[in-house]
């Protein structure tokens, strides 16, 4: 088909230039990426704590896993909160679906003996059963999904305690390493890969080692590899799949989207499903790295996934974002939470910063999308 | 008129909301190759006439026949698959998508198959520009977003989309409405150039200077029900905008302002004294 079209001349700018049309420069391209605030960002803190944190220990091998870490875990759930947003929605259930899928994985597994990976695919298909129920109560009722995912916030925290406590009378379930043998579902969100290759390095000197001559760092926790991963798969389908046009699309402008012929309510459903999934990935890996479950996990993640988003240059009213742009987000936080520690700032200070990182991240997406649109 | 089979054809067709008759009787047909100009004031039916045309309302009563085949639309999506295209007044762009974006959005050009199909991004980007520079319209980069188009430009692209994606009848929702004498000189050449095309137009606008020139036949409608339809060779321009306003109607409206500007003068002078501070202070 292309070869059929190609042999035809295409009336191409560069054929016939047109002397009121200017090349675009490449800066000025790269300026219209959504996440190019959110990469600026990221050099700024790396190097502001390069220089404050330098002989800390935060750059070593151990350090660099430990804030990955912390970015990974926000990460993924912020991939999936960025594609929403460009969708044109928000979820502020997910930090209590972490919750309610902690527990639906631990109980089965710890007090009925379901094998774990049984448990953990019923958690799934909780998981998509609320994503679609949010999805459809968004896509029916027309209410702001900020009203129905703020119910679903109250809802799931109080049936993760309210199933906990009937069940077994607490609301922290642990022993669930014991059933983590042997069952490879369980394994994909456990552990770390790339074990071989830290012990060579280790073995050919370049890293550290402890007096054994073990590496201090045995591989890379497979949470970044999910982060990594999704963040990757999320690029794809927004920059180069049918699919991805669609989520612009309803993001942008549902109804002429829908006139188009673009299936918003299915692109918002299948949303609002892959967010309360994300939730149960982050629960499966803390679940499965800390060996237990507690109801209050998530607290105030949905908030934290949002800034994030936001930082990573997405636009709250939709249409406008990247899956990149809030790995970089998530990196921020990770560099900052752990960068504060590690500088030995008091801690309480990382709030103040977060708030006002959202507020110029914010003020700096709204002048540059005006910028954008100035670009004729 | 014509001996041709009309592209598309409606026969006493009305639309009944509750009590309220919004269209009665109305018919019309427009064959390929020609613009009907469907003109009325606000609150004529126009509205109603074009959502039964591409498939939002289901008529109450009467025949909708596309090229001579009696049709009826379950939704939108079925006008659209059977050529009728309908470009509303909200444009259906998104203004930070990008122009090849918005042009293929929801028909996008695969390539790949099974999990690694994606956007045939370099045939959409040729297209796009294709079809741009067709209608005459510079684009620097397709992927420049549609909010750096003016409103004409958008409205074209709009439409270059409809006429790409192949449909036969194009109705064109106040095309004009929201644009500047150059901008709204660029849409109609488009639609004189989509009527060259083979296409059948339907033309919905208030506005009579915008619909003579490129109009072939009129259709006035009046309170839901059709004045009748009209060869542009029959009707003058000042005949179209005196049914459409109503010649009555715009005497009295011609009395009605006579009178008050008598009522201003007497005022004027009757008030004067109280005016004259009173100009002072806004002045200031």
């Amino acid at each position: 088909m292309q070869s059929n079209t190609s042999s035809k001349p295409a009336p191409h700018s560069s054929e016939k230039p047109d002397e009121r049309i200017q090349r675009v420069p490449f800066w000025k391209k790269a300026l219209s990426r959504p996440e190019l605030g959110a990469l600026a960002g990221t050099v700024l803190v790396l190097a502001f704590f390069i220089v404050a944190a330098s002989g800390t220990g935060m750059f070593t091998p151990a350090g660099i896993v430990n804030f990955l870490e912390v970015a990974a875990q926000l990460g993924i759930i912020a991939t999936a909160a960025a594609l929403l947003m460009i969708g044109g929605e928000f979820d502020l259930s997910i930090g209590s679906m972490i919750g309610l899928a902690g527990i639906l994985i631990a109980i089965p597994a710890v007090e009925y003996g379901w094998p774990l990976w049984a448990a953990i695919l019923l958690a799934f298909s909780c998981a998509g059963l609320v994503g679609w129920i949010n999805g459809n109560l968004v896509n029916k009722t027309g209410l702001p999904s900020f009203i129905v995912t703020l119910g679903f916030l109250f809802i799931l925290r109080g049936l993760a305690i309210g199933i906990s406590r009937l069940l077994t009378g607490r609301t922290q379930i642990g022993g669930i390493h014991e059933h983590m043998q042997g069952d490879w579902f369980a394994a994909l969100f456990s552990g770390e890969v790339a074990t071989g290759l830290f012990s060579w390095m280790a073995a050919q000197g370049w890293i550290a080692t402890n007096f054994a001559g073990n590496p201090l760092v045995t591989g890379i926790p497979v949470s970044i590899v999910w982060w990594l991963g999704l963040t990757a798969v999320a690029t794809w389908v927004l920059l180069c799949t049918p699919y991805g046009n669609w989520i612009f699309a309803s993001g942008g402008d549902a109804n002429a989207a829908r006139n188009s012929g673009v299936p918003v309510r299915r692109v918002k459903i299948s949303l609002f499903m892959f967010t309360a999934f994300s939730a149960t990935i982050f629960a499966c890996l803390q679940v499965m790295d800390t060996g237990s479950a507690d109801t209050i996990r998530g607290l105030l993640k949905e908030l934290e996934a949002i800034i994030a988003v936001v930082i990573g240059g997405a636009l709250l009213t939709g249409g406008y974002g990247s899956a990149i742009g809030a790995a970089l987000g998530a990196l921020i936080f990770g560099l900052v939470q752990m960068g504060i520690f590690y500088t030995g700032v008091n801690t309480d200070w990382f709030q103040v910063f977060l708030g006002v990182m959202l507020l110029v991240a914010v003020l700096f997406n709204n002048f540059m999308r005006k910028k954008a649109m100035e670009a004729k | 008129m014509s001996k041709r089979t009309p592209m598309i054809e409606m026969r006493h067709v009305s639309k009944h909301f509750g009590s309220v008759i919004a269209l009665s009787d109305i018919s019309m047909a427009v064959c390929s190759g020609e613009v009907m100009c469907l003109l009325g004031d606000n609150g004529a039916g126009k509205s109603t006439l074009i959502k039964t045309l591409s498939g939002v309302h289901r008529p109450t009563d009467g025949q909708m026949l596309l090229n001579g085949e009696e049709v009826s639309f379950k939704s939108p999506a079925y006008a659209l698959d059977a050529g009728i295209a309908t470009v509303f007044q909200d444009l259906a762009m998104i203004p930070l998508m990008s122009i090849t974006r918005n042009f293929f959005m929801g028909r996008e050009p695969t390539t790949g198959w099974g999990l690694f199909k994606r956007i045939d991004w370099k045939r959409a980007d040729r297209i796009a520009m294709q079809e741009m520079s067709k209608i005459g319209i510079d684009v620097r980069d397709p992927s420049q977003p549609v909010g750096t188009l003016s409103g004409g430009e958008r409205q074209c692209v709009a439409i270059a989309r409809a006429v790409y994606f192949g449909a036969k009848v194009l109705i064109l929702d106040e095309p004009t409405s929201a644009l500047g004498v150059k901008q709204a000189s660029v849409v109609l050449r488009y639609i004189a150039k989509a009527r060259a095309d083979g296409l059948a137009v339907i033309f919905i606008t208030h506005n009579v200077h915008h619909a003579y020139p490129v109009a072939d036949a009129f259709t006035l409608l009046k309170r839901g029900g059709s004045l009748g339809s009209f060869r542009k060779e029959d009707i003058s321009r000042e005949e179209v905008l005196n049914m459409m306003a109503g010649g009555a109607e715009l005497e009295s409206l011609d009395a009605e302002l006579a009178e008050f500007q008598h009522t201003d003068q007497e005022d004027q002078r009757s008030a004067r004294p109280e005016a004259a501070p009173q100009n002072q202070a806004s002045s200031v």
